[in-house]
């Protein structure tokens, strides 16, 4: 079981990190996770809201919050009609240990076959490696709640206070096999519509530029973040082969003749050191690269989601107007049709303008967590490049002069 | 298929025992093969260290020579011919083998004849096939009373060096290729990067994404490079040493060692039961039969002479070839491991130069 961290430096694609926005009557709000438990199959997190919103009981309040209960209220948030011109900032991934347990497991399978200091070294790495993940799911969960809480409207939803101030078990149950299969469907009529309403040319220039931009981007950002794993795969993956080395001149230090062994040992402690910056240098190309295009893969479709609802209401509303025309001219239920009619009419504008502005704002967020993620990007890589060129640099300057 | 890949073999020297400062000759693979097992049926067997040639490859030479002009044709060419050289100036530093007749011609003779015992399996391949065999037959019938107590350490060392090369050579060979790897999924990135920059739609990030897919295709190269220098220094060099250390141990000096003290040893047995024979002669009246005996006698008290000078000619030679091994391992890899490390450094001095180019770029995006 790991415990026990912040997760503050993890929290990086929200920028600005609006903790402390006014909201009306001076109120505050402000979330984060403070402590995180793993267990076996599952993580506990510890939601600590700080607020003077005059609804919660306390200032100050804890309450401990696992994954299914956060997936509960992100569907809230997609059910619920009055935010269908809101982005809904999309839910946080399951987390999952499953790769790492693995690796742990088979580690443990193949002690026999590797140097008791090679196992202690490999199992470190591992551990390491799956307390990184841990870190991430933290932060994924808590950047979430962070983007309700910033979000104007959806930071007073209901469900979210009860979230954040119920101190029992919300029991909301993972969906079972029913639910699944209805979300199934839902999801396979929606993208059939999604075809048919993306087809429909926009009258407004700035939704149609949205709307092509959108498509497009979204799938780049697929197949960027999809190339960035796979690189930074290779590249653990070669931190992986270093340690090996490492250890084997290790032992051919220990062993060889005089005039080699000293100079195994110097190589075998600097592919010790060099394999270290590797390892950190893969992760923190995870960590500002493959995490930002991961999180605007889910932000670009959750964008999407809310252009496609936009669709289906000016669908509706013109559907609504023919519905009113012909009622005119067969002079029939025209009351009825005329309500109708002005019931799309009204849902339709109310999210083309909150739309409008969130797409916005979708744009100014993404500007700014690019920038600063590749400007805190190309600072590590240098920095671990110096690093690493002094480590060789001074290596080879004491081979060179014992030689 | 008459094609074949010809390599030329350029020579510079001063020694008085070329007729020519400067020359250059063709020679095929099976020339080198041929050269090589010339080389080891003549001092082998006295305990000499010959180096072994490059393996042969049936796959990778049928390739190149269907004429297949790619990549991968192009690097199995390199490797071959990087190991042919390699082999070459290991043959030549050798002071005995670099006075052979047949190293001369082959460094001098504009035409050699075809070598043709090069067998459709490499010298190395056979080794293998039999080498279980004879490694098995060897433990149990050959159990040497080595008084001298260098042998049986020497014996150890190369054992050990043998696990732990090969060892380490499985692990650089993986870096090898997690490297290129690398080198290819990077690459892949800069493009989808690009494709993402293409469609982004503020100019300043745009812009940004385009230097990032720059960056990223010149570090693709970086690491192919820096996968060449892996292999071709590091794997190379510890794929060639576990060659080297075959040729010492198994079919190698070590065991004609072993071997030419059994043949003392069975020249010895062999006269104790001619003399035993002759013992009972001495009682029966059979003058002629007495005097085959002592005839015979007299030739193995002759080879038993022999026996015991080759077989301390062959302890002599082995000890001087082991000490000259050993210096000769301990130049190479330090030479060509200080050579990877300055590999290493060249590669993060660039790696430097890239970010440091594209860190403005980030920042200008606003």
């Amino acid at each position: 079981m790991l415990k026990g961290f912040r997760s503050h430096d993890l929290c990086v694609l929200l920028q600005p990190r609006a903790m402390n926005v006014d909201l009306e009557m001076d109120a505050t709000l402000q979330v984060d996770i403070s402590d995180a438990l793993s267990e076996r199959d599952k993580v506990k997190f510890t939601v600590h809201t700080k607020s003077t919103l005059p609804n919660f009981k306390q200032n100050e309040f804890s309450v401990v919050r696992q994954h299914e209960e956060f997936i509960w209220l992100h569907d809230s948030f997609i059910e619920n009609e009055d935010y269908a011109g809101y982005i809904i900032p999309p839910a946080p991934p399951r987390p999952d240990f499953d790769a790492s347990r693995e690796k742990l497991q088979k580690l443990g399978e193949g002690e026999g076959s590797m140097t008791k200091e090679e196992f202690t070294k490999m199992k470190q790495e591992l551990e390491a490696e799956y307390l990184a993940i841990f870190k991430k799911t933290v932060a994924m969960h808590e950047v979430f709640l962070c983007r309700v809480a910033a979000h104007p409207v959806l930071r007073k939803d209901l469900n979210f206070h009860v979230f954040l101030e119920y101190n029992q078990d919300l029991s909301v149950r993972g969906k079972n096999k029913k639910e699944k299969l209805e979300d199934f469907f839902k999801n396979v009529v929606k993208s059939a519509d999604g075809v048919l309403v993306a087809g429909v040319k926009d009258v407004d220039d700035f939704f149609e530029h949205e709307k092509t931009f959108l498509l497009e981007y979204h799938n780049r950002v697929k197949d960027a973040s999809a190339k960035c794993d796979r690189m930074i795969r290779s590249h653990k993956n070669a931190a992986d082969d270093m340690n090996r080395i490492a250890s084997s001149l290790y032992t051919l230090g220990t062993q060889d003749s005089m005039d080699l062994c000293k100079f195994f040992l110097k190589v075998s402690e600097l592919f010790d050191k060099t394999r270290k910056v590797e390892a950190r240098v893969a992760a923190d190309e995870d960590l500002k690269l493959a995490d930002l295009l991961k999180y605007y893969l889910r932000e670009s479709q959750a964008a999407k989601d809310l252009l496609y609802r936009r669709s289906r209401a000016l669908v509706d509303y013109e559907n609504a107007n023919k519905g009113l025309d012909k009622a005119r001219a067969k002079n029939r239920d025209v009351l009825q049709a005329e309500t109708s009619q002005q019931l799309c009419c009204h849902k339709f504008e109310k999210i083309s303008e909150s739309a409008k502005q969130e797409l916005i704002d979708f744009k100014t967020r993404r500007v700014a967590a690019f920038r600063k993620n590749l400007v805190e990007l190309a600072e590590l890589e240098l920095k671990h490049a110096k690093g690493n060129l002094q480590l060789l640099q001074s290596c080879v300057g004491v081979l060179n002069s014992n030689t | 298929m008459n094609a074949y890949m010809a390599y030329k073999v350029s020579t510079k020297t001063s020694l008085s025992v070329f007729k020519q400062r400067d020359f250059s000759v063709k020679r095929r693979f099976s020339d080198f093969l041929g050269l090589h097992s010339k080389l080891a049926s003549k001092y082998l067997h006295i305990g000499y260290i010959v180096p072994p040639a490059p393996e042969k490859s049936i796959v990778g030479m049928t390739k190149v020579k269907v004429g297949k002009e790619d990549q991968s044709s192009n690097e199995f060419v390199e490797k071959r011919r990087s190991a042919l050289e390699r082999y070459l100036m290991r043959t030549v530093k050798h002071p005995i083998l670099l006075k052979d007749p047949d190293v001369l011609q082959f460094l001098e003779n504009s035409e050699l004849p075809r070598a043709v015992n090069t067998q459709a399996l490499s010298s190395a391949g056979i080794l293998r096939m039999v080498n279980k065999a004879a490694d098995a037959v060897n433990k149990m019938t050959i159990k040497m009373n080595e008084s001298d107590a260098w042998f049986e350490e020497k014996q150890q060392h190369f054992e050990n060096l043998d696990v732990q090369l090969r060892k380490l050579h499985a692990s650089v060979e993986s870096l090898v290729c997690h490297r290129k790897e690398l080198s290819v999924n990077t690459a892949q990135f800069a493009k989808s990067a690009a494709m993402l920059g293409n469609s982004e739609d503020h100019t300043a990030l745009s812009r940004a994404l385009s230097q990032l897919a720059e960056v990223e295709e010149k570090i693709d190269q970086l690491h192919q490079d820096q996968a060449n220098a892996d292999f071709y220094l590091f794997s190379e060099l510890l794929g060639d040493y576990v060659r080297l250390i075959t040729a010492v141990k198994v079919r190698g000096v070590f065991d004609h060692r072993i071997k030419t003290w059994q043949k003392w040893q069975d020249s010895q047995v062999l006269l104790l039961k001619k003399r035993e024979a002759e013992a009972k002669l001495q009682f029966t009246n059979k003058p002629d039969k007495l005097q085959q005996a002592k005839d015979e006698i007299k030739e193995l008290e002759g080879k038993v002479q022999q026996g015991e000078r080759d077989f301390e000619q062959i302890s002599k030679i082995i000890r001087k070839e082991v000490g000259r091994f050993e210096k000769e391992r301990v130049k190479d890899f330090k030479t060509i491991i200080v050579k990877y490390l300055e590999s290493l450094v060249q590669t993060q001095q660039q790696l430097i130069k890239y970010w440091e180019a594209f860190l403005p770029e980030a920042k200008a995006i606003s």
